[in-house]
């Protein structure tokens, strides 16, 4: 794991170096603009922004956990909309000809451009608390509910049928069937949808905080060391790197929570 | 007899729209309080079905089925059998003791009197040590025998099972054979037993009933008047070997509606 971290630095800086001494300009320019030294990036969270600011670390960390806020909230919303709708779809033909079609097309509408929708719809209805940052939190979840979706309601179509039968011979009820057959069954779907749905609730947060003009997450640090990039390049590189750390961690979580909840044999990996 | 019968089977036909099948046809059947009945015949010949239609799985196109005196579907309401399959169906995420409680779950037992019975029934079937096993760490052969303490947990009156050793090998399935005998003299239920060897059905049964297929029908019935309790013995007495042979001759006699693949299944 470590190796791995040590072997990608050292690429970047093999490629760097060949690229500098040969000219190569192909697909593009290399220089300390282009591509910072790893050591730059590195000592540039230990340097204050500006001058009397604090470190870019310190900063960084609380703009992480801003943004963390409204990914965790957005992956909480999308994922329970998202199981509830699989439960729903499971149990009607009907709605899932109708609807399916809808929530797939859902998707294919770019983020970004119903981003400022959102904003503009939920913030009125929000109280003070959660003012900005919650409709970020749907933003996130419109990213997050969609893989829940279609993993839970496969997942709960991946019921053994004898087992249906064998629950038919204890006269199951519809309730009964859901929870002691068709959840734990889908439990290996959903997981693996929750684990993209983690990152994918962390972009979602990211992308939202821009049109909202929230200034206190990443997002907004993305914006700002955007206009400062010619000159102090290694400080939105910093921050890329705190947004892929966020996002990880949101990874490892998910796949911590599958092992203590699935118990499944070995070969059934899903 | 007629009146206390665990199974009564009254001329039920069962057509499948899709094809024109029919996969039953007048079907006559009684099964006696702590009898043990084999259904024997090649494959298309309804038994599986007609299994199911004595479980309320399927409904029969004409006819009726009472268990206990009442209708196949009250009596799958009331818990009056336990079912095994060919395949275990055992729940993964469960343990060997949680999937033996689950048809206690639905009964809504306690909890304290369903840890009691699952107790009792890990020791019926000597996989106490197995308990918080999980099923796929178990042999072929274990895992069916959580399914039948599964199916017995609850004490039904019927066990209705559907070549529960079908996909177990030769040795396996003879010890299976002694365990089970063992346990339906303990328990002294009715089983309805399917299944495609001619050597297991004589071995566990009272009665062999041989079907026929095309369409589905009874062709005739052994009694088989080897004692209980049947031993490793009882497979080798002379009396063994005759009443195989009245059941092979059965299956052969209704071969004219036999497909060359299924003479096979028959030797």
């Amino acid at each position: 794991m470590l190796a791995v971290v040590v072997a990608l630095l050292g690429l970047w800086e093999l490629y760097r170096w060949i690229w500098t001494t040969t000219g190569w300009t192909w697909p593009f320019l290399v220089d300390d603009s282009s591509m910072p030294h790893v050591w730059t990036i590195g000592h540039a969270f230990f340097q204050p922004t500006q001058v009397n600011q604090p470190w870019l670390i310190t900063i960084l960390l609380h703009k992480m956990a801003f943004t963390a806020k409204e990914a965790a909230a957005g992956f909480g919303i999308g994922a329970v909309v998202g199981f509830a709708l699989g439960v729903l779809l499971v149990h009607s033909r009907l709605l899932q000809r109708g609807l399916l079609p809808y929530i797939v097309g859902s998707q294919t509408v770019p983020i970004l451009a119903i981003a400022p929708m959102v904003v503009i719809w939920v913030n009125p209805k929000l109280p003070p608390s959660l003012q900005g940052w919650g409709a970020v939190a749907v933003i996130a979840a419109y990213l997050t509910f969609f893989p829940v979706t279609i993993n839970t309601l496969r997942g709960l179509q991946s019921a053994d049928p004898q087992a249906l039968e064998l629950m038919r011979t204890y006269a199951a009820g519809r309730w009964a069937v859901l929870w002691k057959l068709r959840v734990p069954a889908s439990l290996p779907y959903v997981f693996s949808a929750l684990r993209l749905a983690a990152t994918a609730s962390v972009v979602g947060a990211i992308i939202g905080e821009l049109p909202s003009s929230i200034q206190d997450g990443l997002g907004g640090a993305i914006i700002n060391f955007n206009q400062y990039y010619t000159f102090e390049p290694q400080e939105l590189w910093a921050t890329n790197v705190a947004a892929a750390v966020l996002g990880i961690a949101f990874f490892v979580i998910v796949v911590l929570a599958e092992r203590a909840v699935v118990r499944r044999a070995p070969e059934n990996v899903a | 007899m007629s009146e206390q019968s665990v199974v009564r089977v009254g001329r039920v036909t069962k057509t499948f729209p899709r094809g024109d099948v029919t996969a039953l046809q007048d079907i006559d059947l009684e099964l006696a309080p702590r009898e043990f009945v084999s259904l024997i015949g090649p494959s298309g010949c309804g038994k599986s079905t007609l299994l199911r239609v004595i479980g309320d799985l399927i409904e029969p196109t004409h006819g009726s089925v009472t268990i206990n005196g009442k209708s196949a579907r009250q009596a799958r309401n009331d818990g009056d059998y336990g079912i095994v399959f060919q395949d275990s169906v055992l729940f993964d995420w469960r343990t060997v003791a949680k999937n033996i409680a689950l048809p206690l779950e639905m009964l809504g037992w306690e909890r304290q009197r369903r840890r009691q019975r699952v107790a009792e029934m890990l020791d019926l079937v000597e996989l106490t040590a197995f308990a918080e096993h999980h099923p796929w760490q178990l042999s072929g052969g274990m895992q069916q025998r959580v399914s039948i303490a599964r199916a017995l947990a609850f004490e039904p009156a019927l066990l209705l099972m559907d070549e529960p050793f079908g996909a177990l090998d030769e040795m396996t399935r003879e010890r299976l054979n002694l365990e089970l005998l063992a346990i339906w003299e303990k328990t002294g239920s009715t089983v309805a037993f399917v299944t495609h060897s001619i050597s297991e059905a004589v071995f566990l049964s009272g009665r062999v009933v041989v079907m026929s297929p095309r369409p589905g029908r009874i062709a005739g019935a052994v009694d088989v008047d080897l004692p209980y309790p049947r031993t490793v013995e009882t497979r080798e007495a002379p009396r063994f070997f005759e009443l195989v042979t009245q059941v092979r001759e059965l299956l052969r006699q209704r071969g004219e509606h036999l497909l060359p693949e299924e003479e096979a299944v028959l030797e």
